[in-house]
Order: C-alpha cells, then sequence, then structure tokens
C-alpha cells in the first residue's frame, strides 16, 4: 500500500511513541531460540546448578544432626499395650531419659528441637482456633468466637482462648553430659516479631487450663504472653502433619565421643493417634539445618539440563537445517 | 431536487414491450378468501383502522433486542447463558454460606465486574441501535390529511389506508399501493438495492382506473378498499384486489411499492399504505440479529466443562477423605476436641461433614476455574478492538472512515475464517462501468490496460527481473524489451487519469473524430449509432456544464451513452416515438438526426440482448441489436460473419482482461418485410392469455436473425481500489470467496473475471434451473446438474484443474432444500470458486447458514447494503462496508471497513495476531490456574482434606488480580509472531488460525499437562526442602505462613517466567509488565508485612525478617523456576529445529536477517509459502504467462540470437 507524502504530513509525526504504539510498531526485541542459543542456555544451566548444587550439598553435609525417637521408649513395659492409659494415668511417674552419643563434632550453638509427627497443627479446625487479638490486648477483647470450643469456661473467658493453645506441648528435656548439666538457652526461640508484636506484654494467662479437660501444658500466670516463648512457638503453626519446633538452644560445643543424658518429662499425649515424638539436636549454618535434598535437586537439575544441552547439540550437529 | 436538471416528459410505457407491456385486461380479480388473505385496507381511511379488528400494526419498527424493562432480565438472562458465569454465580451463592473458604466479597465482586461489563457493552449497542431506529422512524412523509390537502407527518405515525405521496429519490415509508406517478402513464422508477442488491432500477406501473388520482385536489373524495395476503416475507410476490368505484381489480406485485426501496427517475409518486412497520415484506425478511460468540469462546465452555470435572473429582476425593478422616481419626485427635464440635468436624456424622465440605472444597479449587479469565480476555479484546480501530493502514483517506470493530467478541474469529461470502455491488465492485475498449469491423480500439492485463505484466515483469539475476547478463537489455512491451500500458498509468466519468477509453483513432481516417468509417459510424440509439436510457440536460448525463437502467448503458457522446453520437433527446443524436463529425459537418423508434424489445435475462427497430431519416428501417456474442453469433446472416473471426479473438482477449462485453450486430430491413413482421408482432403483443409471452418471443426471435456484425463493446465494471490483490492475498491464504449476488448471471461472471474468481481455463459448472412446470421435474434435473458436477470433479485426474460453480438464485432455492443442500454444499466446497447470481436477501443468509452449519468452519460476510443484512448476521463475522448510504449493514455487522481491501490487513493480519494472542493467552491462563489451584489440593492431602489453604487469603485474590494478569494481558494485546508486513507477505501463516493450530485439544491438554507438572514440581520440591528442617542459620523452622510464602513466591516467579518463553515479541511495554509483576510480588509481600499484625496477621514482617535474610528462600524459588520451564524450553527448542512451524522459520529467516542479506532466498521462500490457489490473480497470471509462455521463449530466444551475432 502505497502512501502519498501528504498523508504522512497529515498523520502528523509517524516517529512518535503514541503513532507507533497504536499501530503495533513498537521497536521489538525478537528473540529466537535458535539452537545455538538454546544450547548455551542449557549449558549455561548446566554450568551454574551442579557447582551450586554441590556448593549446598557440602553445606549441608558439614551440619551435624542427632535425632532419637522417644515416645515409645519412654513407656514403661507394662503400657507398651495401652500406652493411652499410661499418658493419662497422673500417678504413673512421666520421667525418662534418653543417651545421645556424639559422632561429630558439634559447634554451639546447637538447637534442640522437638519433633511431633502424625499431629494435624495445620487442620482447618486447629488452625481457626486462635484469637490474635486476645493474645494481644488481653481478655478485655471479646471477638473471640474463632476459639470455639475453647472460648470460655466456667462463664470466664479463656486467656489464650483456642485450642492451639489449649493443646500446648508440654514435655520438658534437661540435658546432662558427663555430670554436669549443659545449658540450655530457652530465650530468643521464637520470633522476635511475634514476641513484640503480637503477644501482649501486659496480656497473662487467665483461667487457662482450668476447664474438665486438661489439653496440653499450663502457663504460668504470673509471666506475660510476650515473655512464654514456648507457647510462642507452638502457636506458629506448623504447616505439615509433621513438624519440628525449637526447644532451646545448647551454648556450647559438644564433642565427638560425648555422651548427653537428657531427662525428660513424658507428659505430651501422642499416643491416641499415634504420633511420633523425636528429640533432635542439630547445629546450623546458612542453609539451615540438614538439607541434601536441596543440593541434589540443584545437580539433578543441571546435570539433566547438560544432557538436554550435549543430546541437542549432537542432533542439531546431524540434521543442520 | 437536483438542479438544473431538465428532463423530456414521455410516456414511457410505450419503450417496454415485455415487461410492460401487459395489460390486465381480462385477467379477472383474484378469488381471494381463505386463510392468509384476511386483510382489508380502507383506502384513505385511515380512521377506520384505529379499531379492531382492522387496527394493525403501526409503522413503529424497533429492532433493539431489550427495551427499558426487560434490558436487565433478558440481559441476565444472556450472560448467566454462559457456563463459566453461571459457575461462578453457584459459587458466589456458597460463598455466602459459612462453609466458605475465603471471604464472600472475593467471590462476588470479579462476578460483578465482569457481568456488568458485558452488560454494559450489551446496552451501548442497543443504544445505538434504539438511536438509529428513531432515526428512521422520525422520517418524515407527505401524507393526504383531509380535504385534498397532504401535510407531513413523521413515519412512525403513518397508519394503514394513509395516502401518501412519496418525492424523488426519498425512501418508501411502509409498502404501498401504487396509485399514480409524476408520468402520465403511471410509471415510475424504483432502486431495491436495499432488498435484493440490484442497482438497475425497476419500473413499477400503476393501474389504469387509478391513473387519474394525480393531483392533491383529487384525493379529497378518493376511497377504495383493498382485500389482500396477509404479512408475508415473499418480495416477488402479492395477491389482492382493489375495490375502487364499484369494481374489482386485481392486484399485483408490479403495483407494490415496497418499504426501504427507494423512488428514481420520478418526481413523485402517490401510494396508499397496505402494510405497515414489521407487517411490511422488508421487516418480514428481517432477521433477529443474534449475539455471536467466536469458536475460541464455544471451546472455552468445554474447557470449562473439563476442568469442572476435573474440580469435582478432586472435591469429591478430598471430601471422601475428610469424610473418611473425620469419622475414623477425627475421635483419636484429642487436641481437635472432637467431643464438642460443631456438626462440619462431627465425627459422628461424617455424612453432612463428608457433603458441607464439598462446597467447601468446590470453592477452595474455584482456582481451576478463573473467573479472572473472562475479565482479561473482556480486557483484552477491548484493546485489540481499539487497535484495529486505530489501525491507519485500514483508514480510508479519501472518505476518513477508520475500520471499526463494532462488537469485540470476534476479533479472535477473524484469525480462523474459511470461507468469505462476498456481495457483489458496492463491496467488489463500485457499479461504475467504464468503457474501456472496442472492437469494430474487426479491428480492436483502446489501448489503455484493465486492472487484470496490468497485474500480469507486473507480475511478468518481476518474474522476469528474477529470472535475469539467474541468467547471464548478456541478454538483459532484450529481456528489457519485452518487459517494457508488456507493461508500457501499465507505465503511462499514472500520467493519464481518467476525467470522464464511465469512460477510459483511450485511443487516438477514435477520438476527436480521428475515425474519419479509418479504413471503416462506415461501419465506425454504425457501432457508434447501435450505440447511441439501442437502450432505453433518458438524457438529462445539466444546465450548469451544458452537458448531458443519462439516467439509463443500467450502468452499462450509461457508459455506452457517454462513450457515444465522446466519439461524437451525442444522444440528446428522446421524445415518445424517436430518439434524437447530434452527429458532430460528420463529413457534412455537425447534424442533428432523429431516428423514429418503430419496436424495442428490451433486455431480460433469458433473451440476453436487446433490439431496436428504427427508421432513419432516409426512410431505411435498420434493426439494431446488442447482446451477448454467443446470442448474437448464433443469430448471425450467412454474410454477415465477415468479422467474426477477429471479433470472436479480440471478445476472448477482452474476456481474459476481465471485461463485460457484448456485441453490436445490425440489419437492414425492407418496408414490406417489416410491415408483414409488425403485423404479427401486433397481433401477438394484443394477444390474451397465458401464452402471450412466448408467442411475443416467437415474433420477436423472427426479426433477430440474418443478423450482420458491426463490433464488441468492452466495459469494465470497476472493481473497488485493490479488490483483484486483496482476493489474491484471501486466496493465497486459504480463504474461499463465495460471491452472493442480486445481479444477473453474466455480470455475476463478469465480475467473477474482473476479480479473477474465474479465468480463462476454469471449468465452469453452471447449475439452472429448466422451464418446467413441475417441480419434481425441474428437482430431477437440477439433482442430475449436481450430480454430474460432483462426477466430473471426482474424475478429473488433473490435481490442479480448477471449477467453478455458477448457480442462480431459482435453482438456489431447490438446491438449498432440506433433501438436496448438503449434495449442493459437496459441490460447492470442491470447486475454488462459487457465484450465486439472482440470490434474494434470504438466500444470502440461507447460503451462509448453509456453509457454517454444513462445513463447520467459520464464515465471513462481507456486505454494503440492506440485503446483506441477513448475510452478515448469519455468518459467524458479519463485516458492512461503510461510507456508502444506507447503515443497515454496518449496524448489522460485527466489524466495518470501508472497503473491501482492507479485508486482507483486518483478517491476515489482526485476525491472526488476535487468534493467536487470544489462544496462547487462553492456554496460559489455564496454565497458570492449574498449576496454582492444584497445589492447594496436593497440601490438602497434608491437612487431613480440612480445607485449609496454605496461602495467604489475600494472595490468592491477588494471584490473578494484580501478580499474574498484567504479562497475560500484555500477551493477548502486544504479542506479534511476526510483524504485519510479514503477514502480508506470507499468507499462508493465516492457515494457522483455520487449522486452528493454536487451539486444538492436543496443544490445551498439553497446557494443562504442563500446568499439572508445573505444581507437582513447586509443590513437591517445596514440601520436601522445607519437611521439617531448620531453614535459617538461627535455627528457626518453617511454618504454615512461610512454607506458603515461599511455595507463591515459587509460583509467581515460574508462571511469570514461563510466559517470557511464550511470548516472541518484547517491546518495553512487555519487559516492564513481566518484570514488575514479579517485583510486585516483592512490594506487596513488604509492605504488607510492614502493616500491623491486626491487619497483615501471619504475614507481618514475613519479607524481611523471615524470608529474606535466609539464602535457602532464593535458592529454592531459582530452582523451581527453573525446574518448571526447562522442559517447555527443551519442547519449544525441540519442535522448532525439528518440526518448524511456519512462523518459526520466518521468525529464524528474520531474526538472521535473511530478508536484507539473502533476497534470493527470502524471494524463494516467499513463492514456497503461498498457497497453490486456483483462484485469484497470481493463479490466473500464471495461467495467463503460461499462455504467453511459448510465445516469450521465441522472442526471447530470437533476442538473444540477435544478440549474439551482432550484426
Amino acid at each position: 500500500m502505497s502512501e502519498t507524502n501528504s498523508d504522512r504530513q497529515r498523520r502528523g509525526d509517524r516517529e512518535s511513541a503514541f503513532y507507533l504504539f497504536t499501530q503495533q510498531r513498537l521497536p521489538a526485541c525478537k528473540p529466537v531460540l535458535t539452537p545455538p542459543w538454546v544450547i548455551t542456555i542449557y549449558f549455561l544451566v548446566g554450568f551454574i546448578f551442579v557447582p551450586v548444587g554441590l556448593f549446598t550439598l557440602r553445606a549441608s553435609h558439614s551440619v551435624v544432626e542427632i535425632e532419637e525417637r522417644y515416645d515409645i521408649e519412654c513407656v514403661p513395659s507394662q503400657f507398651r499395650n495401652d500406652k493411652v492409659s499410661y499418658i493419662q494415668d497422673d500417678s504413673v511417674p512421666k520421667n525418662c531419659s534418653l543417651l545421645f552419643k556424639v559422632d561429630k563434632y558439634m559447634k554451639a550453638p546447637i538447637y534442640i528441637y522437638y519433633q511431633l509427627e502424625n499431629y494435624y497443627q495445620n487442620h482447618r479446625r486447629y488452625v481457626r482456633s486462635r484469637s490474635d487479638q486476645q493474645l494481644l490486648h488481653g481478655r478485655n477483647f471479646h471477638g473471640t468466637s474463632y476459639c470455639q470450643p475453647l472460648e470460655s469456661s466456667n462463664n470466664r473467658p479463656i486467656v489464650p482462648c483456642g485450642l492451639i493453645a489449649w493443646s500446648l506441648f508440654n514435655d520438658t528435656f534437661t540435658f546432662i553430659r558427663g555430670k554436669a548439666l549443659l545449658k540450655v538457652n530457652r530465650t530468643n526461640i521464637a520470633w522476635k516479631s511475634d514476641r513484640d508484636h503480637k503477644f501482649g506484654k501486659n496480656v497473662y494467662p487467665f483461667n487457662f487450663q482450668n476447664g474438665t479437660w486438661i489439653g496440653g501444658g499450663k502457663l504460668n500466670p504470673r509471666i506475660p504472653l510476650s515473655n512464654q516463648e514456648d507457647l510462642i512457638v507452638w502457636m506458629r503453626i506448623s504447616a505439615l502433619p509433621s513438624f519440628r519446633k525449637l526447644y532451646g538452644r545448647i551454648e556450647e560445643d559438644l564433642d565427638v565421643g560425648d555422651y548427653v543424658v537428657v531427662q525428660l518429662m513424658n507428659d505430651y499425649n501422642t499416643y491416641s493417634f499415634g504420633g511420633k515424638k523425636k528429640l533432635v539436636l542439630s547445629t546450623s549454618n546458612w542453609l539451615g539445618g540438614k538439607n541434601d535434598f536441596l543440593g541434589l535437586a540443584y545437580v539433578f537439575v543441571g546435570s539433566s539440563s547438560l544432557t538436554v544441552a550435549i543430546v541437542f547439540m549432537l542432533l542439531h550437529l546431524r540434521s543442520q537445517r | 431536487m437536483a438542479k438544473g436538471k431538465i428532463r423530456a416528459k414521455i410516456r414511457r410505457s410505450q419503450l417496454y414491450t415485455f415487461a410492460c407491456g401487459k395489460r390486465c385486461a381480462g385477467a379477472g380479480p383474484h378469488p381471494i378468501e381463505g386463510p392468509g388473505c384476511s386483510r382489508v385496507v380502507h383506502c384513505n381511511q385511515p380512521h377506520m383502522h384505529r379499531k379492531k379488528p382492522l387496527k394493525y400494526r403501526s409503522n413503529y419498527i424497533s429492532t433493539t433486542k431489550y427495551n427499558f424493562l426487560t434490558f436487565l432480565p433478558k440481559s441476565l438472562y444472556e450472560q448467566f447463558h454462559r457456563v463459566a458465569n453461571l459457575y461462578f454465580l453457584a459459587a458466589a451463592i456458597l460463598s455466602l454460606t459459612p462453609l466458605s473458604p475465603f471471604s464472600a466479597v472475593s467471590m462476588i465482586a470479579p462476578l460483578a465486574f465482569v457481568v456488568g461489563l458485558s452488560m454494559a457493552k450489551e446496552g451501548l449497542e442497543d443504544w445505538k441501535r434504539f438511536m438509529q431506529d428513531m432515526n428512521v422512524n422520525s422520517r418524515k412523509i407527505q401524507f393526504h390529511k383531509e380535504e385534498g390537502v397532504f401535510d407531513n407527518k413523521q413515519w412512525q405515525q403513518l397508519e394503514v389506508g394513509d395516502v401518501v405521496k412519496v418525492e424523488k429519490d426519498n425512501f418508501f415509508p411502509a409498502d404501498l399501493l401504487l396509485l399514480s406517478t409524476s408520468y402520465e402513464d403511471g410509471i415510475c422508477y424504483v432502486e431495491t438495492m436495499n432488498l435484493d442488491g440490484e442497482t438497475n432500477l425497476k419500473v413499477k406501473r400503476a393501474m389504469e382506473v387509478t391513473l387519474s388520482l394525480n393531483e392533491d385536489e383529487i384525493f379529497k373524495n378518493f376511497t377504495g378498499m383493498i382485500k389482500c395476503e396477509d404479512p408475508n416475507p415473499s418480495l416477488y410476490t402479492f395477491v389482492g384486489n382493489l375495490e375502487y368505484c364499484r369494481q374489482t381489480y386485481a392486484l399485483e406485485p408490479g403495483q407494490i411499492l415496497l418499504r426501504d426501496s427507494k423512488l428514481r427517475n420520478t418526481s413523485y409518486v402517490y401510494g396508499v399504505v397496505i402494510f405497515t412497520g414489521f407487517d411490511t415484506k422488508v421487516m418480514q425478511n428481517s432477521t433477529k440479529s443474534p449475539s455471536k460468540r467466536s469458536r475460541i469462546e464455544k471451546k472455552m465452555d468445554y474447557i470449562i466443562y473439563v476442568l469442572f470435572s476435573l474440580l469435582l473429582v478432586i472435591s469429591l476425593i478430598s471430601s471422601l477423605a475428610f469424610a473418611w478422616k473425620i469419622r475414623f481419626q477425627m475421635p483419636k485427635w484429642w487436641y481437635m476436641r472432637p467431643d464438642n464440635t460443631e456438626d462440619f468436624y462431627n465425627p459422628q456424622q461424617p455424612l453432612v461433614s463428608g457433603l458441607s465440605h464439598l462446597v467447601t472444597a468446590l470453592i477452595l479449587y474455584g482456582y481451576l476455574i478463573p473467573i479472572s479469565l473472562y475479565v482479561s480476555i473482556e480486557v483484552v479484546k477491548v484493546m485489540q478492538a481499539s487497535f484495529i480501530n486505530q489501525d491507519l493502514l485500514m483508514y480510508d483517506d479519501d472518505t476518513g472512515i477508520p475500520a471499526q470493530a463494532r462488537t469485540s467478541n470476534l476479533n479472535e474469529e477473524l484469525g480462523q475464517v474459511d470461507t468469505i461470502l462476498s456481495d457483489k455491488t458496492g463491496t467488489l465492485t463500485c457499479n461504475q462501468m467504464d468503457f474501456l475498449k472496442c472492437s469494430i469491423a474487426g479491428t480492436a480500439y483502446g489501448v489503455r490496460a484493465s486492472d487484470v492485463e496490468r497485474a500480469a505484466a507486473q507480475q511478468m515483469a518481476s518474474d522476469l527481473a528474477q529470472d535475469e539475476t539467474k541468467s547471464s547478463t548478456s541478454s538483459k537489455s532484450g529481456k528489457l524489451d519485452i518487459e517494457l512491451e508488456t507493461v508500457v500500458t501499465s507505465k503511462d498509468e499514472n500520467v493519464h487519469k481518467p476525467t470522464i466519468k464511465f469512460f477510459s477509453f483511450e485511443d487516438g483513432r477514435m477520438t476527436e473524430g480521428n475515425w474519419r481516417n479509418e479504413p471503416n468509417t462506415d461501419m465506425i459510424m454504425l457501432f457508434c449509432r447501435i450505440l447511441a440509439v439501442c437502450h432505453t436510457a433518458i438524457p438529462e440536460l445539466n444546465e450548469e456544464t451544458g452537458t448531458y448525463t443519462y439516467e439509463a437502467e443500467s450502468p452499462d448503458e450509461g457508459a455506452f451513452l457517454v462513450a457515444a457522446r465522446e466519439f461524437g453520437f451525442e444522444f440528446y433527446k428522446r421524445t415518445q416515438s424517436s430518439v434524437f443524436v447530434r452527429e458532430r463529425y460528420l463529413a457534412s459537418g455537425p447534424t442533428e438526426r432523429e431516428y423514429k423508434i418503430l419496436n424495442l424489445l428490451e433486455f431480460t435475462s433469458k433473451r440476453k440482448r436487446m433490439t431496436v427497430i428504427v427508421r432513419d431519416e432516409d426512410g431505411q428501417i435498420i434493426l439494431m441489436c446488442k447482446g451477448a456474442d454467443s446470442i448474437i453469433f448464433d443469430r448471425l446472416a450467412k454474410k454477415g460473419k465477415l468479422y467474426l473471426e477477429d471479433t470472436t479473438k479480440h471478445l476472448n482477449n477482452y474476456g481474459e482482461a476481465g471485461l463485460r462485453t457484448l456485441a453490436l450486430a445490425y440489419r437492414k430491413l425492407e418496408e414490406s418485410e417489416y410491415s408483414a413482421w409488425n403485423n404479427e408482432f401486433q397481433k401477438a403483443k394484443t394477444s390474451i392469455g397465458s401464452d402471450r409471452d412466448i408467442m411475443l418471443e416467437k415474433v420477436a426471435e423472427m426479426m433477430e436473425k440474418d443478423l450482420i456484425l458491426v463490433g464488441a463493446t468492452a466495459v469494465e465494471d470497476k472493481l473497488q481500489k485493490g479488490v483483484p490483490h486483496c482476493i489474491d492475498k484471501l486466496a493465497q491464504a486459504g480463504v474461499k470467496l463465495w460471491v452472493l449476488t442480486g445481479d444477473k448471471m453474466e455480470t455475476a461472471i463478469n465480475i467473477g473475471f474482473a476479480c479473477s474468481l474465474l479465468r480463462e481455463g476454469m471449468k465452469q459448472i453452471c447449475i439452472t434451473t429448466l422451464e418446467s412446470d413441475s417441480k419434481e421435474a425441474i428437482k430431477e434435473n437440477i439433482f442430475m446438474q449436481i450430480t454430474n458436477g460432483s462426477q466430473m470433479i471426482k474424475l478429473d485426474k488433473d490435481p490442479y484443474a480448477a471449477y467453478a460453480l455458477i448457480i442462480d438464485g431459482k435453482t438456489l432455492a431447490y438446491a438449498l432444500e432440506e433433501d438436496m443442500k448438503f449434495m449442493f454444499l459437496g459441490l460447492a466446497v470442491d470447486c475454488a470458486s462459487v457465484i450465486c447470481c439472482r440470490v434474494s436477501p434470504k438466500q444470502k443468509a440461507l447460503v451462509t447458514r448453509l456453509v457454517k452449519e454444513g462445513t463447520g468452519r467459520v464464515t465471513l460476510g462481507i456486505g454494503d447494503g440492506a440485503n446483506d443484512v441477513g448475510m452478515i448476521q448469519e455468518a459467524d463475522i458479519g463485516v458492512g462496508i461503510s461510507g456508502v448510504e444506507g447503515m443497515q449493514a454496518v449496524m448489522a455487522s460485527d466489524f466495518s471497513v470501508s472497503q473491501f481491501r482492507f479485508l486482507e490487513r483486518l483478517l491476515v493480519v489482526h485476525g491472526h495476531w488476535c487468534y493467536k494472542r487470544i489462544s496462547q493467552m487462553v492456554c496460559y491462563f489455564f496454565y497458570k490456574n492449574i498449576a496454582f489451584g492444584l497445589t492447594l489440593f496436593y497440601f490438602e492431602a497434608f491437612t487431613g482434606f480440612s480445607g485449609q489453604s496454605v496461602y495467604d487469603d489475600l494472595y490468592m485474590i491477588l494471584f490473578n488480580v494484580v501478580l499474574t494478569s498484567m504479562p497475560v494481558i500484555s500477551l493477548g494485546v502486544f504479542e506479534q509472531d511476526v510483524s504485519s508486513d510479514v503477514c502480508l507477505e506470507f499468507p499462508t501463516l493465516y492457515q494457522q488460525g483455520p487449522r486452528n493450530l493454536f487451539f486444538d485439544w492436543y496443544r490445551i491438554l498439553g497446557w494443562m499437562g504442563n500446568g499439572l507438572y508445573s505444581s507437582i514440581v513447586i509443590f513437591f520440591l517445596n514440601i520436601v526442602i522445607f519437611y521439617d528442617q531448620a531453614y535459617r542459620v538461627e535455627g528457626q523452622t518453617t511454618d504454615m505462613a512461610i512454607l506458603g510464602t515461599i511455595m507463591f513466591t515459587c509460583i509467581i516467579c515460574a508462571v511469570n517466567f514461563q510466559i517470557t518463553l511464550i511470548m516472541t515479541h518484547y517491546t518495553w511495554i512487555q519487559h516492564v509488565l513481566i518484570w514488575l509483576s514479579v517485583i510486585a510480588w516483592f512490594l506487596f509481600l513488604f509492605f504488607y508485612g510492614m502493616l500491623s499484625p491486626t491487619y497483615s496477621k501471619n504475614v507481618f514482617l514475613i519479607l524481611t525478617e523471615a524470608l529474606a535474610p535466609a539464602p535457602i528462600y532464593w535458592t529454592t524459588t531459582l530452582l523451581v523456576t527453573i525446574a518448571c520451564t526447562l522442559p517447555y524450553l527443551a519442547h519449544i527448542s525441540l519442535q522448532r529445529c525439528f518440526q518448524p512451524m511456519d512462523h518459526h522459520i520466518i521468525q529464524e529467516m528474520k531474526y538472521l536477517k535473511k530478508d536484507e542479506k539473502d533476497q534470493v532466498m527470502w524471494k524463494r521462500e516467499k513463492t514456497k509459502a503461498r498457497e497453490k490457489t486456483k483462484v485469484g490473480f497470481t493463479a490466473r497470471v500464471d495461467a495467463y504467462i503460461s499462455s504467453l509462455g511459448g510465445k516469450l521463449n521465441r522472442k526471447t530466444r530470437s533476442l538473444e540470437k540477435n544478440q549474439e551475432n551482432p550484426s
């Protein structure tokens, strides 16, 4: 289609951005995935991912982790067939001890986790059953209907209300190396933002675990919620039905060959639903805990990318278009 | 009234032998009784029709879909007719219950937006229609008020029985009975363009008895009663009687003036209103404007069904599992207080839990069926439409009218058109005939080339130039000569602009009286006289310029008269019995000659010839005849074949050049011979009875023989600008073109030639009707013709043999009947071009429907007149030609362009783009929502199927609205696989649309599979990586908010990265939108986290405190993004390398700048990419070249020889 000069003049500035936009002629980059490009991309991905993967794997291997399941061993043999009655019987002593052998040098801080399995903290009923406002503002806050069925007992509000708080994990652990008690730091295990902004400094537990049914742990009514770090950690609900939560930090190095005896109170009931309980000691680095999978995945993606690149190159060489 | 025009007043009925010769004498009144004939009209007594039972519909018309009351319910019904909308409505209602996992607003607001937007659009369109109706309804018309006084009133106030006076060039406001006209003999001319698209004027004739009613005062005492048929859509029939002055007269269709036709060449007419408003024949012919949906949209419904099934399946799985868990596991979960629950979680009632959870699950997984898809599509389509509207290359500089997408629903449908059904007049042609060439006494005159010749010359020139580069340069100059020889006519095209309308003839031997120096002066004179005398036109003197213009029945005739005038034979006056011609260049000086018209046997489509018998001033009786060459050649005398051979050759050339031809012949008559014949003729003329016509014809036949051939004319039916080129490109793009025209078969065939739909060497299958009384016999015969045609095509061994099907309206009526239509369609589909002539508006619509439903392909109807409205509405896409008078076609259309040639760009560029954009966009949309939605489902499995979502509510709302919508929209609006120039250079690319390569189930399911893969990768990589370990150096483990956020980050990155792989065209807009979307997510996370925990809840400070400092967050995001997209990248690059599609190759060539560096290759690819066509310019030029080939080769060789042996 030819255009005359007058047209051009009338249409004004043909190079103006608006003109180019409306005529869909904006300058554009049109990359085309030609074989050299594709091969380059795949090699590039491969050459980045494999080293990153190896690096990550090394980091993962440098983490030392000791894990011990204790829910069965802590049940006295006479109760092994009926663990639920054991845990529900208050007259049976719940104390128990575990022995950890340190195989690798563990540098402080060593993180102590308890791990629960088959425990649905992420169940919709459970997740909803809390009141963030009450945690922050205390029992003066009344819109706590989500906390049903643990909104109130004896006609008085429960602080903190809801299933989550009510089912607070209450096994306790003490660590002994040789003869000496290992110092366990149990502060700063919760997120700072939770302590500072989500749990009230002036909110104290009230009417908690006072009902006919006692769930998990009790809270010291004289300590404000913002300092009840176990509760704060517990109330960060886990994403998956098996999860670890931070219990504390051992701030001493553990040497190879050290034996750590753990004295624990096995109070928490996971026997009803067959949930495992584990205790984990782990060091950490930039990667966090032990995480081989990430590194392996990187290596896998990188190497398959390299394979594709090579296959592609061969195919391309064989049938040049 | 036209200024300065003087017209001779004559009784024109005398001119006509066949059409108006009939007298109603003898034919008694119709027996009017029984059902279907109950209408009674009291003429001039409209008050009789104000109460029952004679109260008829008013003349108010409305073409709107809704009115104020019905708009809301009706348009809501339309909206919720869509499967998806209905589903969303259900979801929105359910979200009001406490079972919903999300807030109700997040479900209702988008639905309201989508439905509201669509309804507003509908309302606006309907409002436009209403305004147009108002415009028509308030037109003014003169009616008989009382006591012989005429007054104006609006059309809508007109009542049955009113006497109205319609003036020249005005439309008739209702169906009228013609009473009298400004001509004494009650004739008037009517243009029925809007009814049937025919451009020649029709003669209507009032009854003898009412002829006297031709003055205002006379109507004072006029009364009469009409009994007639009930309203019906048949345009060509009318049954009724007029009771007037105590006598009953039969009425005929020839006395009925139909609404929407126009009075022409007649100062005024009087008429009585018989049918008003919706009772009129034209309104009865109108069809409801349908709401159209594109194929992609319809297919999307099926995708929705698939996804809905998927949704149901996973919801059922969820709810079954949930019920099972509630029943058997919940009692053990003491921490959830199974003893104290509401119904939903009650272990005693797993059935209730299961059912209510089904609702929750349906809403939760609702992300599989994205409502935002519809919002995005609406937005994208509106923007695409605005690009169409703003395209300057579809803007007509002459009229200042741009192309317009009147509805944005069908943009992508433009890219899938398989068959175009086109009107002829006003669409393909300008309806302007130019006298271009003639052959007189075996000598061809006229050097200007027709469009076809010019194009052929250009094509050959470029082909030669191409050959040249390959062959030795030695023959260069020699070839140039040939080139010049053929192109010379096209070169001087630019110098000469035709200054005289209807006359593009150019030959110094003929003009300016130079023909006197030609050898056959007598024959030339005779030729010009035939042109000047043998016609039915009347001259009109334009006083301002002093020249004559001619009001002719057909534009051909006008062109002949202008030609005769230019040759020096100016027809300037017609009286009742004579034609006066001013002959300028005679040897004896300018003289005015009178030719007494003795008989006039006019043109009918059956006779295909027109004859006048005149007596000139010398008393010589001459019969002059013009007609189709075959008809004339059959009637030549032995001694009249002197020039037959040469003329035939010329006629063939003209035909090849796409011109309309007529042969001219004459015969000198002896007085005695004539009078003997005339007696017979008069006897036949006055005979009564049904065989009158046959007798007349027989008698006429007796005279029209022993003719002497004079020559032939070639008239170019001026095609609209660029039509042949456009048709050619569309043919190369693989689009079929059917021409549906109201015109005569010959005209249609000529146009077929002119726009290269037909060419020499194409086998024409003409299907016509026998003249037979029995319907069975006719059908039998048509059946035979169709079978024969199909057989012929089937048995043809030549794969390049091209067939053309030509069928006329009468035959079409039979062929469209239930038992035959698919046979007919089968034949038509096998033919390269199809031309239907003399079709009524209804038939146009029926043919369109047949093609649409019979082939299942996308049809596009294009036309300019009201007679095309049915076709435009029936076709999948209706295109109206705007800028001509009458907006009906445009109003009914989905797109309007001002010229046919813009169709090329509309389809090949915009259609292609829009199709690809929308289909890629929709595929991607489903991909991203599946990738996202399924992660929700997987997560359920880890929450005991409780219906807990891992993501924050706000993430989910923002996902489709903000975080991924912009890149999708930019894909839908800006993506270009190749630039518009390349689209036009490679029309074959267009075939990707009709073949539906980008939205077939393979591709859709492929994308869904990709979504499934991505969802699995995203979810399970994240789950395993963040299973239970600490993820930070401070030893924290993830919680639900953190894991959800990480996963969501992965999704955002993966889907946005995925879209970069789909796009191939990045302007800064795409860059900004894609990267902004990713950045927006982090910004959102940052700012949302900064809000007080009252609002941000678990997201509080999540980015700054929990995620950003953890390297694993970033490395995981990178890993997942790459892992999601690598397989797709491998797929597309493998495909591109080993099974490249057309656009891949072109992209690559463009990318490597092959078009600049390697011209030869570029050109070769271009030729290769041409779809093998059988119609269109290119095919024709190929044929033309091959026919010239031999000649040319010889010439070239001799030239080469000459150069090799220089003297």
